[in-house]
């Protein structure tokens, strides 16, 4: 699916992330962890093309990222549901257009996506919010709408980022069985965070590998958490 | 990315979910169809200054028709062979195009407004009128006076009608020049718009990026500032055009159209022209907004 080799990255001072190599194989659930500032939300944008490593090879459904157009990379997006980390909404769309943006941007007819989009809103528990625009959402409502944003063309792959920033931890519990939902529909699961707790509550419902960045570099975290 | 000219009837049909991508900003909108409705007036008045000038230029180019006229003034007896020399002068004359002795019934035409109608040349001396048409490039009046006074003596040229050549030349460079200003609106009515769609495109960023991660090509997101400014562009040029063509129907027209301030505003067909100007400003938005676009997607890649 998301595949990095030896990748290395740097936003212009020293190297940030170094001869880094993950394999996301299809139908995975992975954790990405470490302290603030060690480089998740860095490397979540590899994954998805919205950065070019520095050094090594990042594929993306088996395809070098270092090859594509924009253009390409827009159509890699369809493929990926992304939850960026501040959710990245247009505040002045109701909620309910929000969700279907990715469907308008692809061309696609919303008109016709409407009981999918009726469906998503009514997992994610926001049908009464479907109006509202961003700015109005608590927190744990924007987080729920990035993720159904993020899932709404049917990706083979989900990534997000502090998915449960921001939130208290009963809709933290939440989110989550909504992505271990998704795991369990065959996506294959990326989700960054910094709360380790999340992550040994998660261990209850899914088999997760742990991702741990310290010195730059990533290892896989084992029964120590 | 394409968003070649094609793509302005398709831009026209509309796709009203990607309008409403980029939010709605009152000011620059309100700008823009106003920096549009001055400079299509503007247009509109320099259109009309070339069409007028040109119609000038037209016109007393016309009544110099190009010609002028050789007098024989000689004694009765001697004026056919005179009339013939000249004629024949005129033949090897380079710059003239033809010659030709007025006939009696022409010469009688000319006077009768003076002389009454009954006149019986022969009894008088007046002079035979030898019309000289010019080639395009004209020939050289003081060479050619200088052999008429050598080989007929009687002959006096009169190229009195030459003396508004300045003047039509004048009138052409009035037109060029109003074709330049034209031409200069429609390059400033593009980099104001340029302006304005850079604003709206930086003001924006955070919405390009949105859109981005949601998987929009550039072409998409392109296309929903196009759009607008195009549509804004077109609308704002109506306006001004239609108050342009407003003002150009209120001048005062004179029966003689032959005076330069007069005569400034369209005649028949052309009032089509300035209808052009609104298509021609959304063609300049639209191609502006483009290339405006490409680069900011460019640098926020
Ligand atoms: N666009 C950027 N330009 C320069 N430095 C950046 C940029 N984005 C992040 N960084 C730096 O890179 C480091 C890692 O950031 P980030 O990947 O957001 O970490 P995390 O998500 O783990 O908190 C931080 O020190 C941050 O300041
Ligand atoms: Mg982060």
């Amino acid at each position: 699916m998301i595949e990095l080799e030896n990748v290395a990255y740097s936003y212009g001072g020293g190297e940030l992330l170094s001869d880094i190599s993950v394999k996301l194989a299809p139908g995975s659930f992975h954790f990405l962890t470490g302290p603030s500032g060690a480089g998740k939300t860095t490397l979540l944008k590899l994954c998805y093309g919205a950065l070019l490593p520095t050094a090594g090879v990042v594929r993306i459904f088996g395809a070098d990222v270092r090859a594509m157009q924009r253009d390409d990379v827009a159509h890699l997006r369809r493929r990926m549901g992304v939850v960026h980390q501040d959710c990245q909404f247009l505040n002045h769309l109701p909620v309910a257009e929000n969700i279907a943006l990715p469907l308008t941007a692809s061309g696609r007819d919303a008109k016709a996506a409407e009981a999918d989009l009726d469906d998503l809103m009514a997992w994610v528990g926001l049908t009464e919010r479907a109006q509202a625009l961003p700015p109005e959402l608590s927190g744990g409502e924007r987080q729920r709408a990035a993720l159904a944003r993020a899932v709404i063309m049917s990706p083979d792959v989900v990534l997000a980022d502090e998915p449960t920033g921001n939130v208290d931890w009963d809709m933290s519990q939440r989110l989550l069985r909504l992505l271990v939902e998704l795991n369990k529909m065959g996506k294959t699961v990326l989700i960054a965070t910094h709360d380790l707790s999340l992550i040994r509550a998660a261990k209850v419902h899914v088999q997760a590998r742990v991702l741990r960045i310290a010195n730059r570099r990533v290892q896989l975290a084992g029964a120590d958490l | 990315m394409n968003l070649g000219l094609g793509n302005l009837g398709a831009l026209a049909a509309g796709d009203t979910q990607a309008d409403r991508v980029v939010p709605r900003t009152g000011f620059t909108a309100q700008l823009t169809l106003f920096a549009a409705a001055t400079m299509a007036f503007l247009a509109v008045f320099t259109l009309a200054l070339s069409l007028a000038s040109g119609r000038l230029a037209a016109r007393w180019g016309d009544e110099l028709a190009r010609s002028s006229t050789i007098r024989i003034v000689a004694p009765q007896d001697q004026r056919a062979a005179q009339t013939e020399a000249a004629l024949r002068l005129l033949e090897t004359t380079r710059g003239v195009q033809s010659a030709r002795a007025l006939t009696d019934a022409e010469q009688q035409a000319l006077l009768a407004p003076w002389l009454g109608p009954d006149l019986a040349l022969d009894a008088l001396p007046v002079p035979r009128l030898i019309e000289v048409i010019e080639a395009p490039d004209g020939f050289d009046a003081t060479g050619l006076r200088l052999r008429l006074q050598a080989e007929v003596p009687g002959a006096v040229l009169d190229d009195h009608t030459r003396w508004r050549a300045p003047l039509v030349q004048a009138a052409h460079r009035l037109r060029a020049l109003g074709w330049l200003s034209t031409l200069l609106i429609a390059l400033t009515m593009g980099a104001m718009v340029t302006l304005a769609a850079h604003a709206a495109l930086a003001a924006n960023a955070q919405v390009i990026a949105v859109l981005r991660l949601v998987g929009a090509t550039d072409t998409y997101i392109a296309r929903a500032f196009v759009r607008r400014f195009t549509l804004r562009a077109l609308g704002g040029a109506a306006i001004g055009t239609a108050l342009g063509m407003a003002a150009m129907l209120a001048l005062p027209r004179a029966s003689d159209a032959g005076s330069v301030l007069t005569g400034i505003g369209f005649q028949g067909w052309h009032w089509a022209i300035p209808l052009l100007v609104p298509l021609l400003a959304a063609i300049v938005a639209f191609a502006a907004t483009g290339a405006a676009a490409r680069r900011t997607l460019r640098e926020l890649a």
